[in-house]
């Protein structure tokens, strides 16, 4: 695996192989040593030009639990908030040695720019880029779903006939994206739930059921119940009005909570916005899959490392996917 | 090129009995052994070999697998595999005797890494190494315990050994120029 | 140059072949079996006769911009093409909303002496749509300015639009509006649809250029003025420039040829050379303004030539330029998207892409008949070969063109203008009318 931009691109073959790995990382991360020497030497390159602690602290544990080293680099007060383009400043961490890029940009396509450019030879991995994809975040979810469902005797399993619903801001969301595509190709079936002003005006393609109202999608009894993070500033853009309609329109309250199936799971990618989108009780009930979701998050990140660093250049074909471009017949 | 059966279905059985033998010999009795094979036909003779130690020694041996490749030194060289299954039998491995159990010894770098695998896991009180085939040609100081046959072999021929549970067959042969 | 040109056996605008004597700076003779003392002789067998190409809407970016093309570099580029006149709009720096400015552009633009550089005044004060800009003075001056465009923006005030609109009745002007509603499209980056709701790109509605459209074309309607409608790129656009030609409006509307060939799957790998303002549309856009082309419904052909340097496109999507230079590519395009899909005749090309154009601008001198007397203004162009397209191909300052590594049919030979030969057997030549 050269790049990781997307689940879009990535194969339900591909896709298992990093939830697999990620079982092997998982278990070394119960052991006394966590730490494994196999990226030993390895430079990895975290290059944040978002903010997000969060992540960029899950893929620093990843690498630094396979012995690589690992450089920050936050675009804030750095020679990027003088105007220094891409391309210089992925061509300068290059020079340093950088053998993998994590690399988080408010511009979509940012990452696929970086990997396609010929600017850098080091493995691009995209950690979650404008509105688009946030790769790593899916699989982390569906390594979450497919354990809580198999437990120790996840190897190997997709997740057909599991029937998952994400709730929020789909039409900003790079987590609802990645996770449609890759449930998708692991066998779930997803339903997505929002005001009709935060679903994309044409997703008559995606493999998915759009539902307005929360209730009807929670009377289905979906075995997973996906709620995203709310942006206050999507009110000033008049995609809502108030905090208090949305939150009693599309929020995961005590009431709808139980309504759901016992063995339901809920699940936020976080940061979490408690009161608004998903209810204190919610949050901290037995079936929050919040923090395995971090916990996971790391051996997740362990195995896209370990998938991208490990072995010699690919002898096969070297770049990304390529996406299906169709033009007008001639 | 030349394919030889050095060792055919009866000679494995033999070797084998003989290695459980020399394991209960040597640690005087079942007690504290712990067998892990390294994947994959290493697993499938630790699971023999631990048949074979209970039948003779009367008790049980926990036996599990150790995966080694994110211990390798050569990764960088070679396309990325996938890693194994890595179990440690309930009970650990803190000091009990660990047997590692290998299908070919070669240049030894396998099981360096399986050392290193082995002091991340936990801290064994002796460490021994039960392989079916040395085939010489070592390129660290490590030596085992328990052979099978010794295969004097060149560097450029390639020694294959198929077991029934993974390959439909038991043998071990030798491929040259 | 006073050298005698005589061309042999050229197609004239496709149909019945001719020789062409080209004396003195005007067609001295056209018709079967010439032959001309000391005239040049030139094999123009198998080569379609156009009349020299005119632009309505060019980028030039001079003053102000000259890192992406100088007045210069952008009538090289336009000859290369075919072209013999250009129109050169407003938005440089400064804005050519003046008398000066329009006049320092139309001086430097005889000064290159490559093709008649016609500016294009701004409609309102720095393109700012607050206040209406001097386009009387501009109108008078020696530039003559007749076409008033704030393109880059839209004129979006209805009140300004409508004031603008009435305004230069006097002096036979017209209005072209960059037909797109800000509001509806506030930080968009591609066409608003399937493809842009996977990319989690921003979406440009085609509702935003439509409602613009029927908007203005009912202020035209109701005033009694001209309009002209730049760029226009969707199914829906189309539609309403019909219905309004039905109901008499004096509208006309241009197509680039980039909307006659490309769709938003292009965007798909995030490559800025497809980022372009308005943007990419689907297939179905793309089929119908074919149809409207060749239907008359939309009048002609403008490239919208936007150059860029390399780092306002080798960046990711959000941070590049709008723009594509189309010069050097135009007739190429138009002919793999409309001619050799039999959607239109070589007459069909010389009309939208010369005839039309020209009195749209109300431009003299060119997008004149292929008859005796006419000035030469001619573009000789061979429609056989296929080749793919590269920076070679290109000849202006910069290189964002989406046709790079394409196969085109189509070379364009021989460029006059006024006369003057500015492409001689393929090449073009340094200086106008100067051969080796």
């Amino acid at each position: 695996m050269r790049h990781l931009l997307d689940t879009q691109t990535l194969s339900r073959e591909d896709a298992l192989r990093i939830l697999d790995v990620a079982e092997d990382m998982a278990d070394t991360q119960q052991r006394e040593i966590k730490k494994l020497p196999t990226l030993r030497g390895k430079t990895v390159v975290n290059l944040f030009f978002e903010d997000s602690t969060r992540t960029r602290i899950s893929f620093e544990a990843a690498a630094k639990r396979l012995s690589a080293d690992v450089i920050n680099f936050s675009a804030k007060g750095s020679s990027v908030s003088k105007g220094e383009s891409l391309q210089d400043t992925a061509q300068t961490l290059q020079a340093m040695g950088a053998d993998a890029v994590v690399i988080r940009h408010g511009a979509s396509g940012a990452p696929r720019t970086l990997a396609t450019s010929g600017w850098i030879s080091a493995g691009v991995v995209n950690a979650g880029d404008g509105t688009h994809e946030h790769p790593t975040q899916a699989l982390l979810d569906a390594f979450t779903i497919r354990k809580r469902r198999f437990g120790a005797d996840s190897r190997g399993r997709d997740l057909a006939g599991v029937t998952v619903t994400i709730v929020g801001d789909i039409l900003h969301s790079r987590v609802a994206r990645s996770n449609v595509w890759l449930l998708d190709a692991l066998g779930a079936e997803v339903t997505l739930v929002a005001p009709p002003t935060l679903v994309p005006q044409d997703v008559s393609g995606w493999p998915v059921r759009v539902l307005y109202d929360l209730d009807e999608a929670i009377a289905a009894g979906p075995d997973a119940l996906m709620m995203l993070r709310i942006q206050l500033e999507r009110m000033n853009a008049a995609y809502f009005p108030t905090e208090r309609e949305y939150s009693r329109r599309w929020g995961l309250d005590p009431l709808r909570l139980r309504a759901l199936g016992a063995d339901s799971i809920v699940m936020h990618p976080g940061p979490m916005n408690r009161g608004l989108e998903i209810s204190a009780e919610a949050a901290d009930s037995p079936r929050s899959t919040v923090l395995e979701q971090v916990t996971n998050g790391v051996s997740v990140r362990m195995a896209a490392l370990y998938l991208l660093l490990a072995g010699a250049d690919d002898l096969s074909t070297d770049d990304p996917a390529p996406t299906p471009a169709k033009e007008t017949t001639r | 090129m030349s394919t030889r059966i050095v060792l055919h279905e009866a000679d494995i059985a033999r070797a084998l009995t003989r290695i459980s033998h020399e394991i209960l010999e040597s640690n005087k009795g079942p007690d504290g052994l712990v067998l892990l094979g390294i994947p994959t036909r290493g697993v499938t003779l630790a699971n023999r070999i631990g048949a074979l130690v209970e039948q003779f020694g009367g008790t049980a041996v926990p036996i599990g697998s150790l995966d080694v490749t994110m211990y390798r030194d050569d990764l960088h060289r070679n396309p990325t595999r996938a890693p194994q299954r890595t179990h440690i039998p309930d009970g650990g491995i803190d000091g009990k005797v660990v047997v590692l159990v290998d299908d070919v010894l070669f240049s030894g770098r396998s099981i360096r890494a399986a050392l290193d695998a082995l002091q991340d896991i936990g801290r064994p009180a002796a460490v021994r190494l039960a392989t079916l085939v040395d085939r010489g040609h070592r390129e660290l100081p490590i030596r085992p315990d328990f052979v099978g046959k010794n295969l004097p072999s060149s560097r450029e021929e390639r020694v294959n050994v198929r077991l029934n549970e993974n390959d439909g067959s038991d043998s071990v042969t030798i491929e040259g120029r | 140059m006073s050298e005698t040109l005589l061309f042999r056996g050229a197609l004239i605008e496709g149909t019945q072949a001719a020789d062409v004597i080209v004396d003195g700076g005007v067609i001295a003779e056209i018709g079967p079996g010439l032959s001309r003392a000391g005239a040049t002789v030139v094999d123009a067998d198998g080569l379609v006769l156009l009349p020299g190409l005119v632009d309505l809407h060019t980028h030039l970016r001079e003053p102000g911009y000259e890192a992406s093309e100088t007045i210069l570099t952008g009538s090289r580029a336009a000859a290369a093409g075919g072209y013999s006149a250009v129109f050169a709009m407003p938005n440089t720096s400064p804005v050519a909303d003046t008398a000066g400015v329009v006049e320092q552009e139309l001086a430097l633009g005889e000064a290159a002496g490559f093709v008649t550089v016609q500016p294009i005044g701004a409609v309102t004060v720095g393109q700012k749509g607050e206040r209406l800009a001097e386009l009387g003075a501009m109108a008078d001056s020696r530039a003559r300015v007749r076409v008033f465009s704030d393109d880059g923006f839209c004129v979006w005030d209805p009140l300004i639009m409508r004031r603008a609109l009435e305004y230069v009745k006097a002096f036979d002007g017209v209005i072209a509006q960059h037909a797109q509603d800000p509001r509806l499209t506030e930080g968009a980056q591609m066409n608003e649809g399937a493809v842009s709701a996977e990319l989690g790109l921003a979406g440009w509605p085609a509702v935003a250029e439509e409602s613009i459209i029927a908007r203005d074309v009912l202020l035209a309607e109701h005033v009694g003025s001209r309009l002209h409608v730049c760029h226009l790129s969707t199914a829906g656009s189309v539609d309403i420039i019909r219905w309004a030609k039905k109901r008499g409006v004096n509208v006309t509307a241009e197509v680039t040829p980039h909307h006659l060939l490309l769709t938003d799957e292009l965007v798909r790998d995030y490559d800025a050379r497809f980022k372009v303002n308005p943007p990419l549309r689907r297939e179905e856009d793309v089929l119908a303004v074919r149809e409207g082309l060749a239907d008359g419904t939309i009048d002609i052909v403008a490239t919208d030539h936007a150059p860029h340097p390399a780092e306002a496109k080798a960046c990711e999507w959000h941070a590049a330029a709008n723009g594509m230079v189309g010069l050097e590519s135009a007739l190429r395009v138009v002919q793999q998207a409309m001619v050799d899909t039999g959607l239109i005749t070589w007459g069909d090309v010389a009309r939208i892409m010369s005839r039309e154009p020209a009195r749209i601008g109300r431009l003299a001198g060119h997008g004149t008949p292929l008859t005796e007397g006419q000035p030469a203004s001619l573009a000789f162009y061979d429609p056989s070969p296929r080749r793919t397209f590269t920076t070679d191909d290109l000849r202006g300052r910069s290189v964002n063109s989406p046709y790079l590594g394409r196969e085109l049919p189509g070379d364009v030979r021989w460029t006059l203008h006024a006369g003057t030969v500015t492409v001689a057997d393929g090449a073009l030549l340094d200086a106008p009318g100067v051969r080796a």
